[in-house]
């Protein structure tokens, strides 16, 4: 009956939405009066899971589940689920999560609900708040089935220790053949991905061009952000899709967001509307994106991130 | 090959989002609709398949007879016909039961849809379509080749992209990549006028329960006013960010 989770890691490593899901089924598990299971592939150090709150971690080892594989992750979900006797499975809102869930969804034949923004509202009947129309608006809905499945937006519950234990059972489900096979992985694993990002910078047209881009991905590292575009930029393929934000694009929701050269249209200020704190740095004062910004600065780009970068790694020698 | 693609009608992505009847309704009032744009990306990869390698293409949209112009276009785009699933949209696994019928009985062997819709943003309906009917599934695909039975598929991650293979029957989640924003097609007056001559169908729905029920909306809270920071007091910036906001 415990409320079970999908932890995330990468090479062995649980990234931090695994850390944040757990805090979140932790605070759904003290509403409904019940303990929370997680389920873990591959990871080292299970047993930290019960710092967020997680009493129980089932744990795969497979060397061939190394590449997630959504089918084949699904099936592992839903077999803890029925295992544990679950009514609550709550996942992330990164990339393979999203790929997952609706699979499992129907394996459990569950109500899923995607971009959670916050703890149920109300348990029964199970009300959940998530984003909608890609974050201009929030809805807030009931799930209705026997089993239900919570997507958390990333940083939206933030990370809640209480310093508990877990305790780890090896976990072998039967897993069903995927008629999908990873060929290859292309990814800089040395950066932050804008799904992960706790402060993301991004750069619009204003900048000129990619040669200019140099000093956004200097900003970023000085800061730990992941980098990120407006729309035109991508479609004037100065950097990849995978970087483009707005409503087309990725949606953020990182405390931080920076916005250099970038005017704010509607469709990219929707993709940015669930970051907690916005700075904007344009020329142009008139920019629509001085009204959704928290902090703005009326200037060019070319003369203030450089001096915000001078500034930054000041600060940062001083609090180190 | 035998190809569908799912066509969402959603509010242009311009469009002021509001509600009525106590916030329990979007309003609907002065927006405009247009094919979802992750559909859209899906469907011009259909016609580069239907022109390249020789396929048919249907559409499909589970709605009121108020989508019909939406998939009017997309019969104007080179579509060759439409069905429409003849209920409201309610939730993602009551449309994605609609569609698997509809896929069962035209025998599609590639399904192309949005990752996600623009308006309630779900995620769910490719993925929920391809478990209910036993099919492949890739998701977040930027790009898509077909040889035979066999596919070769892009998809973006977070922090990269990975390449897959995988072989048909095959659902898709598709998005900006799979074709570029340049090569999306406006339909010329010629479209226009065969598109009038194209069979858009009309089906009835089976039973399907819905799981999820949006009770009630709301906006976010009003901002207040932006904090200008001077260009020549960075130092004002950091501190501000440090201090008040406590991001850094």
């Amino acid at each position: 009956m415990s409320i079970l989770v999908y932890t995330e890691s990468e090479n062995g490593k649980f990234k931090k939405a695994a850390l944040e899901v757990v805090s979140y089924a932790k605070a759904v598990a003290d509403q409904m009066g019940t303990s929370v299971t997680a389920v873990a592939v591959n990871a080292d150090n299970a047993e930290t899971l019960g710092n967020y709150g997680a009493s129980k971690v089932l744990l795969v080892k497979d060397e061939s589940l190394k590449a997630f594989n959504a089918k084949k992750y699904a099936a592992i979900v839903e077999n803890a689920a029925k295992n544990e006797g679950s009514k609550v499975v709550v996942v992330s809102a990164s990339a393979d999560s999203k790929y997952l869930a609706p699979l499992l969804a129907v394996g459990l034949d569950a109500g899923y609900v995607s971009n959670v923004v916050a703890a149920p509202s109300n348990v029964s009947p199970f009300t959940v708040k998530h984003s909608a129309f890609t974050n201009k608006a929030f809805a807030n809905t009931e799930i209705t089935t026997d089993v239900k499945i919570v997507g958390l937006s990333n940083n939206s519950f933030g990370l809640v220790e209480s310093g508990g234990s877990a305790s780890v059972e090896d976990f072998s489900p039967s897993i069903p053949e995927s008629g999908v096979t990873v060929e290859s992985v292309d990814k800089a694993t040395d950066k932050v991905s804008i799904a992960d990002a706790e402060i993301v910078v991004s750069g619009g047209r204003g900048l000129k061009g990619p040669e200019n881009w140099g000093m956004i991905e200097e900003l970023a590292e000085v800061l730990g952000a992941a980098t990120a575009c407006s729309k035109p930029v991508s479609d004037l393929g100065w950097r990849p899709h995978g970087e483009h934000v707005g409503q087309t694009g990725k949606p953020v929701a990182s405390n931080l967001y920076i916005a250099i050269g970038i005017s704010g249209a509607i469709q990219h200020l929707a993709g940015i509307n669930s970051s907690k704190v916005k700075v904007v740095i344009n020329t142009d004062p008139e920019a629509p994106f001085f009204k959704a910004a928290d902090y703005g600065v009326v200037g060019d780009a070319f003369e203030v991130v450089p001096k915000l970068i001078e500034k930054l790694k000041a600060f940062k020698a001083a609090n180190a | 090959m035998k190809i569908l693609v799912c066509i969402s009608h959603v509010p242009d992505t311009t469009s002021k989002i509001n509600f009525t009847d106590g916030d329990t309704k979007f309003d609907t009032n002065g927006v405009q609709y247009v094919i979802n744009p992750n559909d859209e990306f899906g469907l011009t990869r259909a016609m580069w398949f239907k022109e390249k390698q020789g396929a048919s293409v249907d559409v499909v949209n589970v709605g009121g007879s108020e989508t019909e112009p939406t998939l009017r276009k997309a019969l104007a785009i080179g579509a060759d016909s439409a069905i429409r699933v003849n209920t409201p949209a309610t939730d993602g696994y009551a449309v994605a039961k609609q569609l698997a019928k509809v896929v069962n009985d035209g025998g599609y062997d590639l399904v192309i849809a949005g990752r996600e819709s623009i308006d309630y943003n779900g995620t769910m309906v490719p993925g929920m379509l391809a478990a209910m009917i036993g099919a492949n599934f890739v998701t977040n695909c930027i790009s898509l080749e077909v040889d035979g039975t066999s596919a070769k598929a892009v998809r973006e991650i977070d922090g990269g992209k990975e390449t897959v293979s995988t072989s048909l029957p095959l659902v898709i989640g598709g998005q900006k990549g799979l074709v570029e924003e340049s090569d999306l097609r406006i339909p010329n007056m010629r479209g226009i006028m065969m598109a009038r001559k194209k069979p858009l169908t009309v089906v009835e729905p089976i039973d399907a329960t819905t799981e999820t029920n949006a009770v009630s909306f709301e906006k976010p809270a009003p901002k207040g006013a932006v904090k200008l920071v001077d260009a020549d007091n960075i130092d004002e910036l950091v501190n501000l960010l440090h201090n008040e906001a406590k991001v850094i």
